[in-house]
């Protein structure tokens, strides 16, 4: 690791999506989770659930690190026993998902304000009650950002995210 | 074979007793462990079973590194067998200390029923979540049916690729309830293939640099003795004309006797090593890790070297220093590789360069009166010419028996070197006199560190294990208060340290113990711990404020090396010595 402990955010260090798959056993999320914690590597946020082989999972990792960093996590990543494979999809097109569930208190004049911002980012509303919407809303993490943003200016009451998920897209064509 | 009756092999066996069938089929040979409740069946079942011999250590701790000291000294895993929740947490310090220096050993501890665990149960611990950090890999055992599979897979995951130590854990209802015991042949595990042989592109691209260098070093660190390696290590040196520095734990991979020696690196490494290091215009690092003890301040580590780093664990290249040819593999199997594709290099003059940096800067120390640690190490290094099995604790006597003893073979050097665990010394020691019964086995610990696991006296005593225990007492934990001397303004805080009458000790555990004060007793001392067999205690009063030179301070440079000062003024019993003599000797 290295020693420098200057400026919290290291322009360096870009954002990456990586891709692994384990052994479905026990405790794998911890042994990821807990090589994370313990080589003090940045979590953004991190995934897990079954595949199509119900003995394997796959885990998303979202990370920040400058190339060494990143390096290390790989390689730290591939170390662990149950690891099957690790891509760093960052430099690959790839697809990316991510959920949220966002409970807004609502007034009778704001509801279909709300409703517009929902629909413009193609959201759905998935609760309703005299006082609250609760808005689903899929898409990548930015899109997840943006619709989160809009919706602040309301009162926000919880907000729920699944952290990303994300595949190696297969397409290659023009740009 | 057990001495149960002949059986079928359809025949329900518990648990335990499978655990039992497996470590036979595993050939293991001998267990250190502490029993307890949850393990209680397990003992019942190793009872009657004259396969294996157990022994039972003073505390789980000692067992732990009983079966590290095992594996250093014979290539063998080590296995520790202990109980569940307090049992199993004594390990830990043991395993982390495996961990670090890649020892491969099993530590299987008992656990609660499986329908406890959660419970706050009795002596309940989360032993695998507790030791996930520290272990290579762990296990639960949730079901007899994956008992046998799972100790295969663990001695197969401690053994191989980069080896480290492995825990399984055994509930106590799964280690009761029965089945047929089939024991797999072969280990698969589609997750977990290491690689040992070397790219060819790579061993080109190393090839080339090795053949364009003028002034190479070879850094060879403890991979190469856990890969089994010295031998191909020693013919690739001399083969080349290059020369050799290893790290501390690399001690043995190279004769010390060999001209190309240039002895240890690193902070407390020789001058001419480190000189060497500095200059070189090709370092080649062979199972060693680039630690901090080893380069100082990162980016000014061989500044002037391309670098090519052997290393079956990927994740150890550049890791703390960027290397220029990295090639993944068994140090064994790459230096095989390798070895029929090099050339002789013409090194004359580099040789020649260090011979003058040896002369001018050997390791030395000044004798007198009363004993040096010094020189008792270089007394038995002399009498035992690098046969003999060295176990070092942690502290100042840990640097010089690194410095001062000529290391010959491989596996004859054994330290804590990257936990740095005091109290390792002992019990290590003990494990590789079961090992090793071919060999002298001399445990030296510094008054401090002897404390730390004193109980396995009682163990060396009780099966005779014959381990030479010298105990360096300078009635300081020496090592920090030569930090507080040099870097702390000599503000000895908690250092001082009363310890017990060590002779009265040895005679309380049926143990012959000696003392000796002058160094003009040391000869005499030192042949008579060897003429008797079995355990010696021997306790060298030693003076207590002698420093470990050279020394590169932590995270410093090459440029600030303090090199032995001329004038060491060392206050023996409070009084001055006046008639000193310089010792000097050099590694190579
Ligand atoms: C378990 C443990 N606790 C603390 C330390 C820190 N430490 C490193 S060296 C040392 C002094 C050791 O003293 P002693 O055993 O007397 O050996 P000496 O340095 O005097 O030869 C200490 C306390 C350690 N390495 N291990
Ligand atoms: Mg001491």
């Amino acid at each position: 690791m290295s020693t420098t402990t200057e400026t919290p955010v290291d322009q360096s260090a870009h954002k990456h999506t990586i891709s692994v798959l384990l052994e479905n056993k026990f405790g794998a999320l911890n042994r990821v989770a807990g090589m994370f914690s313990a080589k003090g590597y940045n979590l953004e946020s991190i995934t897990v659930g079954p595949t199509e082989d119900s003995s394997v999972s796959r885990m998303t990792i979202v990370t920040r690190g400058d190339d060494a960093i990143i390096e290390q996590i790989i390689k730290q990543l591939n170390k662990l026993i149950d690891t099957l494979k690790v891509v760093d999809l960052t430099y690959d097109s790839f697809m990316e998902r991510e959920l949220a569930l966002i409970k807004i208190g609502t007034t009778p004049d704001n509801r279909s304000e709300i409703m517009q911002i929902v629909e413009i980012f193609q959201g759905k509303i998935i609760d309703i009650s005299h006082k609250t919407v609760t808005v689903e809303a899929t898409g990548s993490g930015q899109k997840v950002d943006a619709i989160i943003k809009m919706l602040k200016p309301f009162h926000i009451k919880e907000i729920a995210r699944t952290g990303r998920v994300a595949l190696k897209r297969e397409f290659v064509g023009e740009a | 074979m057990t001495q149960h009756t002949p059986t079928s092999p359809q025949r329900q066996m518990t648990g335990a007793e499978i655990f039992v069938r497996s470590l036979i089929e595993e050939k293991v040979d001998i267990v250190f462990g502490y029993p307890g409740g949850a393990v209680i069946g397990i003992y019942d079942a190793l009872h009657d079973i004259s396969d294996i011999t157990h022994i039972l250590t003073r505390h789980e701790q000692g067992a732990v590194h009983a079966a590290e000291g095992y594996a250093k000294a014979s290539g063998k895993p080590g296995v520790a067998l202990v109980t569940s929740g307090p049992g199993a947490t004594n390990t830990v310090t043991g395993i982390a200390d495996a961990y670090m220096d890649s020892i491969p050993i099993v530590v299987f501890t008992g656990q609660v029923a499986l329908k406890l665990i959660g419970n706050d149960a009795f002596q309940e611990a989360d032993i695998v979540g507790i030791t996930r950090p520290i272990t290579k890999h762990n296990y639960l055992v949730r079901d007899v049916n994956e008992l046998a599979a799972t100790i295969r897979e663990a001695f197969y995951v401690a053994t191989t690729g980069r080896p480290g130590p492995v825990l399984v854990d055994l509930p106590k209802d799964v280690m009761a309830t029965k089945t047929v015991f089939s024991y797999p042949k072969t280990v698969k595990m589609r997750s977990y293939v290491p690689h040992t042989e070397g790219h060819q592109k790579q061993l080109d691209k190393a090839i080339a640099l090795i053949e364009k260098s003028k002034r190479p070093v070879l850094y060879v660190g403890g991979g190469t003795i856990l890969s089994n390696a010295a031998e191909e290590l020693t013919k690739f040196a001399r083969k080349t004309n290059i020369p050799v520095t290893t790290t501390l734990h690399g001690l043995g991979a190279f004769p010390e006797s060999d001209e190309l020696s240039m002895g240890m690196l690193g902070m407390h490494g020789t001058w001419y090593s480190n000189t060497a290091v500095n200059y070189c215009d090709l370092l080649i690092a062979v199972g060693a890790r680039f630690d901090d003890r080893v380069t100082g301040k990162t980016d000014a580590f061989a500044p002037e070297a391309k670098k090519i780093h052997i290393d079956i664990d990927p994740s150890n290249i550049s890791k703390n220093v960027k290397v220029d040819v990295p090639i993944v593999g068994d140090v064994k199997k790459v230096l095989q590789q390798l070895l029929p594709q090099v050339t002789a290099l013409d090194t004359k003059d580099w040789i020649q360069t260090i011979k003058n940096w040896k002369e001018e800067h050997p390791l030395r120390y000044k004798n007198g009166k009363y004993i040096r640690m010094q020189h008792v190490i270089q007394t038995i290094s002399e009498v035992t010419k690098g046969n003999a099995v060295m176990v070092s604790d942690v502290g100042q006597h840990q640097m010089w028996m690194a410095q001062f003893y000529r290391y010959i073979h491989p596996r004859t050097h054994l330290t804590s070197g990257g936990l740095g665990t005091m109290g390792f010394s002992l019990p290590a020691a003990m494990g590789a006199a079961f090992a090793r019964k071919d060999l002298p086995i001399i445990s030296m610990s510094g008054d401090g560190g002897i404390q730390m696991n004193l109980q396995e006296l009682a163990t060396i005593r009780e099966h005779n294990v014959p381990v030479k225990i010298l105990i360096m007492n300078n009635g300081y934990l020496g090592m920090v208060r030569q930090w507080q001397e040099l870097f702390w303004r000599k503000r000895y805080s908690h250092v001082e340290m009363f310890g017990p009458d060590y002779v009265k000790l040895a005679a309380a555990y049926g143990i012959p113990g000696f003392r000796a004060t002058l160094t003009e007793e040391v000869d005499d001392i030192v042949k008579k711990m060897f003429e008797i067999e079995g355990p010696v205690i021997v306790e060298f009063k030693v003076v207590k404020e002698e420093n470990v030179y050279p020394m590169i301070p932590a995270g410093q440079t090459y440029h600030e090396i303090i090199d032995v000062p001329n004038e060491q003024t060392v206050p023996v019993n409070d009084e001055q010595e006046t008639d000193l003599s310089l010792v000097t000797i050099t590694k190579g």
